[in-house]
Order: structure tokens, then sequence, then C-alpha cells
């Protein structure tokens, strides 16, 4: 682990100084690609400014991750429990995928205005089909073995959901949560693009629009560390959730 | 003076209906036997012996009422005239335990399952004399093969049911823990209608009432051991029958 920790930091720092090396000698204009040193400071520099917006972010982020995710696993339990539903809703639940929502990012936002709800909406949306077919597909799946002993000590078939079925699907759940961690900030960011007055999306167009491309690359690397450090953090739940289901 | 009535242990006797299988199965254009008659006698054991791949498990399995995938033509019934359904404790090949759950919860499941309060006093009893009280709280990942077969016992005789289909239930077991093991499944299922599919013909000379052999797409009755079931280890008469079975199950062909 300490080893990988190592191996990590170390790759990045060689791509810091190949990043340097890149801008030093092509000199290349700070407003086109800014070296990772004018990025850190730009970072310094607004560090205020960066936190608060990345805090927005991640309040949308957050509460569209829970939301979408308690969507998901209510759809998918419904779905488990009526067949007839699942023929209903299975198809129209794809053809929602055939709609991108970038597509719809701009319809959301004039109607939900330019507040976080159209942004957690947004992430709502992006996020719920993979957590659903998931958790769906899991509940689809119990080893047969399972719901014939379950038949032959007559279970009711609620507790046969909740005992055996629910508990069986915990790992592929655990998957479509981990894809819900990576696709959350995508969604709450998109939705910033379109329109909003504050978050990291908003600040990065606003910095671009501005030639500060060094802020611009500032507020970029925080999305990133922030997505990355909610993936481990979903990811390790997702790994206890799925250990101890399996 | 008030009559009281005699104390009766926690468990009421319960005797098992006979039962009958008669028909034919295939699977697809293969037969896996044709024009078979399966007749387990009320409150005894009956051993289903034959070589691997005959269609042991998939007799077992439509006498339980689960879905085999085998297209079967006849008629399956329990001879007092009652449906199956609810009657039958069954105990596949694999001992299908969840993962999530310890032994004690794994042993406890029917009860879960039909939602009412496990008998917690009668499971951690049976757990103790499976010899498996030192492995209550562990779960499954965590036992050998032979704890997880005997998990998978008692959580079968949880069921108390009259009909009880066990397949292979102590393949997995050493010598000594499977003559144990037999005692006191024998003593725990008295009165119970038993199936027993098995590769020992010790074990079906031992235990059985009745004995069949599936080779060849039929079904054929083998003389059991003279006295009745549960038979001593060094029993002459059964130990000659179990001969008996070996030699018939290595002549076929
Ligand atoms: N769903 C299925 N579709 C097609 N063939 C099947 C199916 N299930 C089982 N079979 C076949 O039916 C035959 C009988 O299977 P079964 O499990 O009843 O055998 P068995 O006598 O219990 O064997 P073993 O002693 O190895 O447990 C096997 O040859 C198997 O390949
Ligand atoms: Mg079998």
């Amino acid at each position: 682990m300490s080893r990988r920790l190592l191996v990590s930091l170390l790759v990045a720092t060689l791509l810091l100084l190949l990043w340097q090396a890149l801008v030093t000698l092509a000199d290349l204009p700070p407003f086109i690609l800014p070296g990772p040193w004018r990025v850190a400071k730009a970072l310094a520099q607004n560090a205020d400014l960066i936190l608060w917006h990345a805090g927005v972010t991640l309040v949308e982020v957050v509460i569209g991750l829970t939301l979408g995710t308690l969507l998901g696993i209510a759809t998918a339990l419904g779905l488990a429990a009526s067949p007839v539903a699942r023929q209903l809703v299975r198809p129209a639940l794809i053809l929602t995928q055939a709609l991108p929502v970038f597509a719809l990012a701009p319809i959301l936002t004039l109607w939900l205005g330019y507040g976080i709800w159209s942004k957690i909406l947004i992430a709502v949306l992006i996020i719920y089909f993979p957590v659903t077919s998931a958790f769906s597909d899991g509940l689809a799946a119990t080893p047969k073995g399972w719901l014939d002993l379950a038949r032959t000590m007559q279970a009711r078939p609620h507790h046969m959901l909740w005992r055996i079925r629910v508990p069986a699907a915990m790992p592929a759940l655990a998957s479509g949560l981990r894809l819900a961690a990576v696709y959350a900030p995508i969604g709450a960011v998109i939705g910033e693009w379109v329109g909003a007055s504050q978050g990291l999306g908003y600040l990065m167009l606003l910095a671009n629009g501005r030639a500060k491309t060094d802020l611009m690359f500032a507020a970029l690397a925080v999305l990133a560390l922030m997505t990355l450090v909610l993936y481990r953090a979903v990811g390790a739940g997702c790994d206890r959730l799925a250990s101890r289901f399996s | 003076m008030p009559v009281f009535p005699a104390p009766t242990s926690r468990i009421p006797p319960v005797t098992g209906p006979a039962i009958r299988l008669a028909g034919t199965a295939r699977f697809g254009t293969a037969t896996l036997f044709r024009d078979a008659v399966l007749e387990l006698l009320p409150g005894t054991w009956t051993c289903l012996l034959g070589p691997s791949g005959v269609g042991k498990s998939t007799a077992l399995r439509l006498i339980a009422g689960l879905d085999t995938g085998a297209d079967f033509q006849g008629d399956i019934k329990a001879l007092d005239g009652s449906p199956l359904t609810g009657r039958v404790a069954y105990m596949a090949q694999s001992d299908l335990l969840l993962p999530w759950l310890d032994l004690r919860g794994n042993v406890a499941l029917g009860a879960r399952l039909r939602g009412s309060p496990p008998d917690w006093p009668r499971i951690d009893a049976l757990i103790d004399r499976l010899g498996l009280a030192a492995h209550a709280r562990k779960r499954p990942a965590s036992l050998s093969g032979g704890q997880r077969q005997r998990t998978a016992l008692a959580r079968t005789l949880m069921e108390n049911k009259a009909i009880v289909l066990l397949d292979e239930p102590f393949s997995a077991l050493d010598a000594r823990t499977r003559a144990d093991m037999q005692d006191l499944a024998a003593e725990t299922l008295a009165g119970r209608t038993v199936l027993m599919v098995t590769h020992d013909p010790g074990e079906a000379a031992r235990l059985g009432a009745r004995i069949y052999l599936m080779e060849n797409n039929t079904l054929t009755q083998h003389p059991p051991p003279a006295g009745h079931p549960i038979r001593a280890i060094d029993d002459p008469e059964m130990l000659a029958c179990q001969a008996a079975l070996l030699l018939q199950l290595r002549a076929a062909t």
C-alpha cells in the first residue's frame, strides 16, 4: 500500500516536471498553458475563492449522490417486488438513457433556476440509471439454489426479498455506487456550465473567459482532487459492503 | 382431581406419509429414467444409490416440487392424500449457506424466512450436538467443508418437517463424524419419511429400510439387510448388503 503510494507520488512528480519542461522549453504563453508552478501560485492566491466554490460543488455532489442512490435503490426494489412493474418500467428506463443528460441540462436550468437544485437534479439523473440497473440486475440474479431453498422453507415473498435477494445483491449495488461516485461530479459541473453563479464549473468558465488560465487550472485541479477523494471514500465503503455480503 | 397430560417432549412426534413417484423424466431427447417407480414407506428411510449423473438429484428435486429443467411425465404424491407442499425439508447437494450470516444465523434461516422468531435454545442445542458450538459465530467462509455440511444438516433438521429429502448429506465428513451424524440424523428424524441420495453403499445399508439403485435409465430395488435401521456398524447382514450393493454398482455397464 505505502509502496503503491510511493509509486503514485513518483509518477505525479514526473508528470509535473514534464509539464513544467514543456511550458519552459516550448515557451508557451501562460494564457495558453500555465506551468504547474503558476497554477500552484494561483491556487494559493485564490484559495478562499476556490474553496468556497468547491464547497458549493461538493454540496451539490453529495446531495445528488445521496438522492440519486436512494431513488435508484427504491426503483430497483420496486422492480424486484413486482414483475409487472419490471415489464412496464424497464423499457422506459432504458429509453431515458437514450437521452443525453447534457441535452437536458439547459431545460432543467430553465425550470429549476440557477441555484443548486438544477445541478443536483442533473447529478441525480446521471447516476440514477447506473445505480438502478446495477442493483436491479443484482436482485434478478440471486443464485437459484438459495431461492429453491427458500421456497421449500415456505418463505414469505417479502422475507425472501429482504433476507436473501437484497443481501445477495449488495456486491452488485456496490459496483453501481462506485460508478455513481465518478458520475455525480460530472453531472454537477455540467449543470454549473450551463448556468450558475457559483461552483467550480462556474469558476472555471469565468476564469477561462477572462484568460485567467492559471485560475482555471487551479479550479480543475481541486475538482479532480475532490472527485478522487470521493471515489476513494465511496470505494472503501463499497468494498466493506461487498465483503460483508459475500 | 384434574388430569394432567403426560409430559411431552418439546418437539411433538411426527409421522411422515408414504410417497410415490412414478413416471418418466427426460432432458430434451435424453431419457433420465423411464417408467420408474420410487416408493417411500411412511416414517422410514429410503436410500437412493447410483452412478454420478444418472438423475438421483433430479428425482429428489421432483419430489421437493422444485424446478428441475427436466420434462417429467407421471405422478408424484403423498399416499395420505394431502399435498406435499409445505411438508418437505430439503437439503441440497451443495450446502447453500448464506455467506453473510454466521453459522447460527444460517441454522435459523427457515424461521426467519417464515417471519417467526427462531427457537434459539433448540438451535443452540442442535449446533452443540453437531459438534459446531465452537464455530457458532463464524461465517461460512471460515468453516471447513465438513462443518459447512453439518451446518446445512442442522438447518434441515430445524425445519422439523414430516418429509425430509437429503442429497448426499454426509459426503464431506470423515468416517467417524459421518457415523456420528448418521446416528444423530436417524434419531432426530425418527418417524419422518426420509429419502437420502448417497454414493456410499455402507451408508445405504446402514440406514435404508428400502434401497433403490438407479442405473441405465431404470430404478430397481435392492433388498435391505434384515433388522431395523439404524444398524450397527459391524452388523454382518449390513456388511453383506454393503458388499452386494457395491458389486451390483460395479457390474452395471
Ligand atoms: N438443466 C439441465 N438441463 C440438461 N441436463 C441436465 C440439467 N440438469 C441436470 N442435467 C443432466 O441430468 C443428469 C442427471 O443430473 P443429476 O443432478 O440428477 O445427477 P445425479 O445422479 O444427482 O449425479 P451426482 O451423483 O453426480 O450428483 C446429468 O447427466 C446432468 O448432466
Ligand atoms: Mg446429485
